[in-house]
């Protein structure tokens, strides 16, 4: 076998491959996108599995259309600058909080999915931090009062299974977020992750035993996260108060 | 006939064989070639290759049943690739090449789980790209698929990723019972067998229940070195143990 043998079979074989690579990505690029976009999508109503519950239409049993039909219907998806004002003249799907975060604090961008379930809003914030190999992300609901949680879900890049991706696989840990609330009487306190164990009920989870260091990742997440968010959600408290002290 | 004889004398490989003796499509040799892999000769437990992803995806069952399954598929078909290149892959780079051919198969497993089961690629994300450097795949490529016939290597291939991948969910399911009390979890068929029942999981046995089978078990709780890696480490240990026990042929004498 000569040299320039070796190097013909290595040329076409490369060039075998990644046309074969890129015709299969090309093909399926389309399908794979609509499924990445419904599964994320389910991960937010899994945030508001409750009331969707209640209104007759629990997660479990939607079809991939119905799931983007209640985007298209329920949901008001909105951007906030950091100062909490809504910017209209940006497209919510180009929101890539990877990048937001890049930028400095004060230029970034926040999306808010705002459910509007049998006349009750449920805003679902989302908010991005570090596991313990990679990235870790996920969204949390609040209900009318941008106090109480509905509900979380969380997702990874490349925590272990059964370890660190138990924050997203593990349906009972994440049920533990339901009722928590992120203000201590009106300072702002988010929800820690506690190994060991919840010790303040309220503002408290278990920790994941074996993932320390992805559940401290999500306690930070959600701090720094829902801070992101502070400016807008104290201006729909300052709102809500007014309005039903006006009812009064 | 004659005709069709001499022809084949020519591809024939084994010389021992009686020119124009057609091999059986899947006859003890094929047989042996399957399972094989599943015992005697296993990956895991006797050539011990592929061990470092058996101790990463196994504790929980369902990964390791996909895990297997993609294994299955990138050893049946890149041993049956390699197989058909044997003759024109030039020798001096042909590791270089098994590679690329594994790498391009795991890319499209890859690719087709974003479109078949996102969930379950979403659950496996960096074990799939980490069979490019499973061992058993390249080693069996190496030493068996670069120096026999096309469908004997697809079938040593399905032999050696099924041997794998029965080790694989069996380790699963000893690790995800005793760790979490549970089987298949995040699967369609997901069971919740042993544990306190609460608002969200109800366990087939319910340690917290006041009567009835859970009550038994009330000083059961999950043993949680069985969610660590390091306790797949110790549950092939016993699993190459056992063997061994049974099969003395497998017992180094020397």
């Amino acid at each position: 076998m000569s040299t320039k043998y070796i190097y013909t079979f290595g040329v076409i074989m490369t060039v075998v491959v990644a046309l074969t690579l890129a015709g299969f990505r090309t093909v399926t690029a389309e399908s794979a996108a609509r499924n990445e976009d419904i599964f994320n999508k389910r991960e937010i109503l899994a945030t508001v599995a409750e009331p969707l519950a209640e209104a007759g239409s629990p997660i479990s049993t939607l079809t991939d259309e119905e799931v983007l039909e209640i985007f298209n219907e329920q949901v008001e998806q909105i951007v906030v600058n950091s100062s909490g004002e809504a910017v209209a003249d940006v497209e919510f799907s180009a929101i890539d909080l990877a990048k937001e975060y890049k930028k400095p604090e004060e230029q970034r961008l926040y999306p808010i999915n705002i459910f509007n379930i049998d006349g009750d809003r449920y805003y679902v914030f989302s908010v991005r931090g570090n596991g313990l190999w990679d990235a870790i992300w996920g969204n949390i609901a609040l209900a009318s009062d941008l106090n109480t949680v509905t509900g979380a879900s969380f997702d990874h890049a490349g925590e272990t299974p059964g370890l660190g991706a138990e924050i997203k696989d593990n349906a009972g840990w994440k049920s533990q977020f339901k009722g928590k609330k992120i203000y201590n009487g009106d300072e702002f306190v988010s929800i820690l992750v506690r190994k060991g164990g919840a010790i303040d009920q309220e503002h408290e989870v278990d920790g994941l035993s074996g993932a320390t260091v992805t559940a401290d990742g999500v306690t930070k997440m959600l701090y720094n996260g829902l801070k992101a968010y502070q400016p807008f959600i104290e201006e729909q408290r300052a709102e809500a108060n007014a309005t039903s002290m006006n009812l009064k | 006939m004659a005709e069709s004889t001499e022809l084949k004398t020519g591809v024939v490989a084994d010389p021992k064989k009686p020119a124009g003796e057609k091999d059986p499509l899947f006859g003890k040799k094929e047989k042996i070639l399957i399972t094989d892999p599943l015992l005697d000769n296993n990956p895991i437990t006797i050539q011990v290759l592929g061990v470092c992803s058996a101790l990463a995806v196994t504790s929980l069952v369902y990964p390791s049943l996909v895990m297997a399954v993609a294994v299955v598929f990138v050893t049946a078909f890149s041993s049956l690739a390699t197989s058909l290149m044997r003759n024109i892959i030039p020798k001096a780079v042909r590791l270089i090449v098994q590679l690329v051919i594994i790498a391009t198969l795991v890319t499209l497993v890859n690719e087709a789980l974003k479109v078949l089961a996102f969930p379950v690629y979403k659950q496996l994300s960096v074990y799939i790209g980490l069979i490019i450097t499973n061992c058993i795949v390249m080693g069996r490529l190496e030493a068996f698929a670069m120096a026999n016939k096309p469908w004997r290597a697809f079938l040593d291939g399905v032999g050696n990723g099924l041997g794998y991948g029965l080790i694989l969910v069996a380790v699963g399911v000893v690790r995800e019972l005793f760790g979490k009390g549970s089987l298949f979890a995040g699967s369609p068929i997901a069971m919740n067998i042993i544990g306190p029942s609460g608002d969200t999981t109800q366990y087939w046995i319910n340690t917290a229940a006041d009567s009835g089978l859970g009550s038994f078990f009330g000083w059961y709780a999950n043993n949680n070195l069985m969610v660590l890696p390091a306790a797949a480490m110790f549950v092939i240990a016993v699993f190459i143990w056992i063997q061994r026990s049974y099969n003395s042929k497998l017992v180094d004498v020397s």
